[in-house]
């Protein structure tokens, strides 16, 4: 006796939560079945494992035909296919599009296309995630790219709006496909201490101040056809950074600039002799890492370059996170008491941003 | 040109791709009704085009309104090659016709394709403008109501149960015609289910024109089918039960469109009118009329109120009750006689209900069945389905006459069905033979019941189960004894039925849902031989059906079966029996016996060990079943219903033990069972087998209870959370050496399997039943079964479902002795002549209308004979007659117990009509459920049947998830087109709804499978109880303002 059929339709869509979390795992109807056997299920119920194969069969038939609705989640809330409760819906559209760190980490700054793709069966034996799971991950990062690649407004919200995503997960994938569209390297080996949820914050920072949507947002002439995507970075401000340059390259400002953070910071950093004889090196760091930015190739190595002139000169000389924001404090602020330096507010949006990011950058 | 077809394409909205380059769509839309067609403009590249078109207005006969569908194809617009089809959607417009139901169809269709299911959505309103038709002999029935609901639907009064109506049409298959070899199977497809819609349009319209003839308005259970005879045609039949309904109470504060219930009607259940009699021999209320002018009720109720004179039927009705008091048996001669006058007009006295107005069923005479096996032949004349017509009428006429020796003169949960294989068909027709109460098959109201009720003098709850036949000339051997809840009449030790529980019928514990599973092997055979093969296979099976559902009944410590449905499936190389019925334990009936085993060879040492071991296991799984479904000793439920005031116990059994003495002996056997117990004899191996089969049956989890009828006996408090479901299973039967018992595991374990299953699916909803559970069974080829099972799982309050029986007892004895404390109020009117029914269910439900009660002498009369007769026969001992005043007393606290249950439905009413339109809140969901209620929720108006076929066909078998993923994906786009049917309606849910067929045919190695669905149900109006009590707090005084105007409106 085999069993040819065997379905269940419900007027109102069944959904498994464990069942949707081994499917969206990845896992194949018989390792979800022994997953799930070794659960307890059985014991708790007291059904058989023919129930149970019978039953994940049918949870993963009706995962796979909601699967082509959550690709694009508003369809998913107007088809009349399924009935499902609108927490449900919430629900599906949240773990569907959910990711793991450990995947986002691998992938995240690289070119989404197919190259990257078949790269995915060394990040499934790397990271232990099934290659079925990588794959939804990456898809979805594709598909939200790709919707949200051309459209005017903020990133977040135009992935809120095609995605109907959480406000969180909508500002992780702001970070992600911002990540992707301006190909940030993040998989250096020295970076490799970082989070996602580091670069996120330094993304969405990024977006805030950086982008093309960042000057756009405070119109002074709404009918302009400013085109104030989210995901580009502004190239006349990276052009402009280069003025920053002055900073350094003017040994009366770059000695004036120290003179004014020492005798700020005096008596106030645990290090500041170590700062002070590093000073110079730092702010040549930071700003020859801005000057840099014109060249595509630099932008992306912009984490590679703070981390490498900044947080890891600190952290040899192991540097509280307090002094390191008591000096970035000073380092931004005496720039204003520069005489001779004109380019104040291209400092600070610069500086703004960097400032943030360094401290989140800044930890073992 | 009576009526005027106005329909609007409003936008469409997730179109498939149809243009590979751009990936757009330039879609359109043809709008066909009859042989006129409108279409749309192009709407370029887009896959939510907004067409906003004209009203396209098509004026058309209403004979076509009811036959036709409403056709609307989109396309997709190619300037250089034909047009591609997108899709269809089929409207059935009838909702439309009558006045009572949807003004107006509008919202999003799923564009549905054959070939590849639903493909994005279209938004589509539709009107109907009906002018008045003055023509006598019109072939239109408009207006007339279709239930699907096998009970009077919850708005409606019954004011005439007219009896049974039926008919079929046939045709040619399209599938088997010469230009199917030819055409597309798209094309194909779309022919089928473009007939099989027009056909059922036609049968419904003719059934319509029955029903006017015998001047009803409506169709109660109405089921329609199909038989897809292949070669030989298609026939579709339909059945249902003619009623006169009238509108209970008109919800006018937001239906204003719908004025037929005035105020009157709604005296109509207060006024114990002994007479409406007007109605039927008036010619002057032409009914035809009625359905057209939006107040059928105003006459009616006119003539009620004014017409107290004629009272032809009254004597009658003393006769009876008086004999009744003396003697059951003159008693029941007398009701058969007038019942008999009351259906000997009828050619069938047939009802395809399963639940009934309180009093109009009588007694249960048990199940009847026929069956016939046929040889198919070529339809020749579709115009005249004789043949077919001759068949079913040979098998009612069987019906008709095993109704007769059971005492009975009607039949009630009548239905028929068919199962053909190739060119074999047998015809099934069942149902309960009943007594019935004449008043309501005339023109008797609803409310005759309390009148019957008393001078039948018998407590409620009983009543039913007593013998209607002839003790002395009994129609087959039945153990009688004296009903174990009144002790006056005869009842059978188990009862067959297949109705519902009567919702006053006594139940001891829960139910649970009871199947008898068979296989039988037959030789592969041609035409006559296999026909007869059949013939001579079906009665070993009825026998052995029987038998195992008795066998398992006992097992389960029940006496009773109801909604009991056997199936028999023919298939090429074997038959199927399925039987599926809810066991419970009737009060009234004796306590079952054990079932005893008994060996062959008693000699034998280890054989006897081996015999009793397994009489242990049975006596133990008796014992654990009664334990589970709650089933206490009798002794405890004689004091539920037999004495709510400790005093007046004592003498009750005084009473007994006098004048009853004789009896109790045998009872006490009984209860001790041995006696009586059923001897199963182990004498071969399909005993063995039998025995063990039946230990083999797994209770469901504890939380799970599960039935076939429409309420759980034993469980009242639902919640509002419903699941309804369609589960399908296909098995392949290994072919080598198959023998009658691995087929009957086979089939044992598939069915138990599918129940673990749902159990499992369903464990988050738990405490919670399965209700309507039913399965159907089919043999699509030579060594499959396909199983399809349809219920609902309604969860229920944990608190009382923990309750033991002994609260049960306790809460029901206390609100018995507070019924009473009431009723103690008017002693002497008891003991004097006056009625002691009068003031309870009118007065203390509706006062306004009690003054106006002009029924008070029928009923006081009924009572007062009923009184006096006993009085007769214990000549002048005071104290019994006290006592028979108790009894009386008691017959009248469960009415009030009754109405008391009802209550909520007739305050919901009141509530309702100031309720305003609630639909918004609920926008978007549909629930479905096969039962005729939504728990927790009050059904304010019924918006027409929704009966819809499909058929899906695929090519791509392996690309659709093969077979498992082909039927998922096309079951879920059958419910959303029902759901969107329904909400297009207006409506937010289907009751009754039942998937009638689903055949499934698949061709692996084709990679193609072909799929045909038929369901059907009443689209509805709810609103839940909980807002309805929001409204009714907000504005009580608002009550009878609506009725009024309403009533004003009519005149």
């Amino acid at each position: 006796m085999t069993s040819e059929l065997d379905i269940f339709v419900g007027n109102t869509t069944l959904i498994d939560e464990d069942v949707y979390r081994l499917w969206l795992d990845g896992y194949s109807v018989s390792d979800a079945v022994a997953l799930r056997v070794r659960s307890g299920i059985l014991e708790q119920t007291g059904a058989t494992a023919a129930v149970l194969q019978s039953d994940t069969m049918d949870h993963y038939r009706t995962f796979h035909m909601l699967e082509r609705l959550l690709h694009a989640p508003p369809k998913l809330l107007h088809q009349l296919i399924f009935q499902i409760p609108p927490s449900r819906q919430a629900l599906l559209i949240e773990r569907y599009y959910a990711f793991d760190e450990a995947f986002v980490r691998e992938v995240l700054g690289k070119k989404l296309s197919k190259g990257t793709k078949k790269d995915l069966d060394d990040i499934s034996t790397k990271t232990g995630i099934t290659l079925k799971s990588c794959r939804r991950q990456f898809d979805n990062f594709k598909r939200v790219f790709k919707v949200v690649e051309e459209m005017r407004g903020s990133l977040v919200d135009n992935i809120q709006q095609h995605f109907l995503l959480s406000d969180r997960l909508a500002r992780d994938y702001a970070a992600i496909v911002f990540f992707a569209n301006n190909r940030f390297e993040t998989g250096k080996k020295k970076l490799q201490y970082l989070s996602f949820g580091d670069f996120a914050f330094c993304a969405e920072l990024m977006i805030q101040n950086w982008t093309l949507g960042a000057v756009g947002e405070a119109p002074t002439d709404p009918d302009s056809q400013v085109d104030d995507m989210d995901m580009d970075l502004d190239k006349e401000f990276l052009q402009d950074l280069k003025e920053l340059k002055v900073l350094v390259a003017d040994k009366d400002l770059l000695d004036l600039h120290k003179s004014l953070v020492c005798t700020a910071l005096r008596g106030k950093l645990g290090v500041f002799s170590e700062m002070e004889a590093n000073f110079k090196n730092l702010s040549r760091g930071l700003v020859n890492v801005a000057a840099k930015l014109t060249h595509n190739k630099d932008v992306r190595d912009l984490f590679v370059d703070l981390v490498e002139k900044f947080v890891e000169p600190c952290r040899s000389d192991h540097w509280p996170l307090s002094d390191v924001r008591l000096f970035l404090n000073q380092y931004s602020a005496s720039v204003h008491s520069l005489d001779g330096f004109r380019h104040q507010a291209l400092w600070d949006r610069y500086m703004g941003t960097l400032h943030g990011c360094l401290l989140r950058l800044y930890h073992d | 040109m009576p009526g005027k077809l106005k329909v609007k394409i409003v936008a469409g909205r997730h179109l498939p791709v149809m243009d590979r380059a751009s990936d757009l769509t330039d879609a359109f839309v043809e709008v066909k009704f009859g042989n006129t067609t409108f279409k749309t403009d192009v709407y370029l590249k887009s896959l939510n085009p907004q067409w906003n078109s004209e009203w396209f207005k098509f004026e058309v006969d209403d004979e076509d309104l009811q036959d036709e569908p409403l056709q609307i194809t989109v396309l997709d617009h190619d300037t250089y090659s034909a047009n591609d089809a997108i899709g269809k959607v089929y409207i059935d417009i009838d909702p439309l016709l009558y006045s009572e139901a949807a003004t107006v169809i509008s919202g999003w269709f799923p564009i549905y394709d054959t070939i590849h299911g639903i493909r994005g959505e279209i938004n589509v309103v539709v009107k109907v403008d009906l002018f008045n038709d003055l023509n006598r002999f019109r072939q239109s029935s408009c207006g007339v109501k279709f239930f699907c609901t096998t009970s009077i639907p919850k708005c409606y009064r019954a004011v005439i149960i007219h009896g049974f109506v039926e008919e079929l049409v046939v045709n040619e298959d399209p599938e088997y015609q010469w230009i199917d070899r030819i055409r597309t199977p798209r094309a194909s497809n779309e022919a089928r289910q473009r007939l099989i819609s027009l056909m059922s349009g036609e049968l419904q319209r003719k059934i319509g024109l029955k029903v006017l003839e015998m001047r009803g308005n409506a169709v109660v259970g109405y089921l329609q089918c199909f038989d897809l005879e292949g070669e030989s045609g298609l026939v579709v039949r339909a059945i249902g039960t003619a009623c006169t309904l009238d509108k209970l109470s008109s919800p006018a504060a937001f239906l204003p469109a719908c004025n037929s219930p005035s105020k009157e009607m709604k005296e109509i259940p207060f006024n114990e009118d002994p007479n409406p009699n007007t109605h039927s021999s008036g010619p002057s209320t032409p009914l035809k009329n009625q359905t057209y002018s939006f107040s059928p009720s105003k006459s009616y109720s006119r003539q009620s109120s004014s017409s107290d004179t004629d009272l032809s039927l009254t004597p009658k009705t003393g006769m009876g009750s008086g004999s009744a008091g003396k003697e059951g048996g003159p008693f029941k001669a007398l009701l058969r006689q007038q019942t008999q006058s009351a259906l000997e007009q009828r050619e069938f006295p047939f009802f395809t209900l399963t639940a009934f107005p309180p009093g109009f069923l009588v007694h249960v005479g048990g199940v009847v069945s026929a069956r016939s096996v046929k040889l198919l032949d070529r339809i020749h004349n579709p115009d005249e389905p004789e043949t077919r017509d001759a068949w079913w009428a040979e098998i009612r006429q069987e019906i008709k006459s095993h109704a007769k020796a059971l005492g009975c003169h009607a039949v009630v949960g009548y239905s028929e069905s068919t199962s053909i294989c190739e060119e074999v068909c047998i015809l099934s027709a069942s149902g309960t033979a009943a007594v019935l109460n004449p008043r309501f098959l005339q023109d008797g109201t609803v409310e005759g019941c309390l009148e019957q009720r008393l001078e039948e003098n018998l407590p409620a709850g009983c009543g039913f189960c007593h013998i209607p036949y002839d003790e002395l000339n009994m129609p087959f051997p039945a153990h009688l004894t004296y009903c174990y809840n009144c002790r006056k009449q005869k009842v059978p030790d188990v009862l067959f039925t297949t109705i519902d529980l009567p919702t006053d019928a006594t139940v001891i514990g829960k139910g649970c849902l009871i199947q008898a599973r068979l296989c039988r092997l037959k030789k592969k055979a041609q035409a006559e031989a296999n026909a007869t093969a059949i013939s001579n296979l079906l009665p070993f099976m009825e026998y052995e059906v029987h038998t195992q559902l008795m066998n398992k009944l006992k097992l389960k410590g029940m006496n009773a079966l109801f909604g009991l449905r056997i199936q028999i499936t023919v298939g090429e190389n074997m038959l199927m029996g399925l039987a599926s019925a809810t066991g419970v334990y009737l009060a009234a009936l004796p306590t079952p016996g054990g079932i005893q085993i008994a060996g062959k060879t008693p000699n034998d040492g280890s054989y006897e060990q081996h015999i009793s071991h397994m009489q242990k296991k049975i006596n133990d799984t008796i014992a654990k079943n009664k334990e589970l479904y709650e089933i206490t000793p009798p002794e405890i439920s004689e004091e539920i219903i037999g004495s709510p005031i400790p005093e007046p116990r004592q003498r009750s059994r005084l009473l007994r033990s006098q004048s009853e003495s004789s009896d109790e002996v045998t009872e006490l056997d009984l209860s001790h069972g041995k006696k009586d117990a059923f001897v199963l004899e182990i004498d071969d191996t399909d005993a063995m087998e039998d025995v063990h089969s039946l230990l083999t049956d797994v209770p469901p989890p504890s939380g799970f209870y599960s039935c076939n009828t429409e309420i759980m006996p034993g469980i009242n408090n639902w919640t509002s959370e419903i699941q309804m479901f369609t589960s399908v299973r296909v098995i392949r039967l290994s072919s080598l050496n198959l023998t009658n018992q691995a087929l009957n595991k086979n089939f044992n374990d598939l069915c138990e399997n599918l129940l673990k299953s749902l159990y499992f699916k369903l464990r988050s909803m738990i405490p919670c039943c399965l209700c309507h559970v039913n399965f159907t069974v089919s043999l699509p080829e030579d060594e499959l079964i396909q199983v399809t099972v349809t219920a609902v799982a309604i969860t229920f309050d944990k608190n009382q479902a923990l309750q033991t029986t002994k609260i049960h007892v306790e809460k029901s004895l206390q609100r018995a002795s507070t019924d009473n404390e009431e009723l103690l109020q008017f002693p002497l009117e008891l003991c004097s002549d006056s009625l002691p029914s009068h003031p309870f269910p009118p007065a203390k439900e509706h006062l306004e209308s009690a003054s106006s009660n002009s029924g008070i002498p029928a009923a006081q009369r009924a009572a007062s004979v009923d009184y006096s007769s006993f009085a007769d026969r214990c000549s002048g001992w005071i104290e019994l007659i006290k006592l028979k005043a108790q009894t009386i007393r008691r017959g009248s606290m469960k009415t009030t117990v009754t109405v008391e249950k009802a209550s909520p439905m007739g305050e919901g009413n009141f509530r309702n009509r100031s309720a305003p339109p609630c639909a918004n809140s609920t926008v978007g969901v549909v629930k479905m459920t096969p039962l005729s209620f939504i728990p927790g929720a009050k059904i304010t108006k019924y918006l027409g049947i929704i009966n819809m076929f499909f058929i899906r066909e695929t090519t791509s078998l392996r690309e659709e998830g093969g077979v498992s993923g082909f039927l998922h994906a096309f079951i879920a786009e059958v419910f959303a087109m029902v759901r969107a049917h329904v909400a297009a309606l207006g409506g937010n849910a289907v009751v009754s709804y039942i998937m009638k067929q689903c055949v499934f045919m698949e061709n692996p190695n084709k990679n193609q499978a072909q799929c045909l669905i038929n369901v059907s149900g009443d689209a509805v109006v709810f609103v839940r109880e909980s807002e309805l009590e929001v409204v009714s707090t907000q504005q009580p005084t608002a009550n009878c303002q609506p009725s009024c105007t309403g009533g004003e409106v009519t005149t």
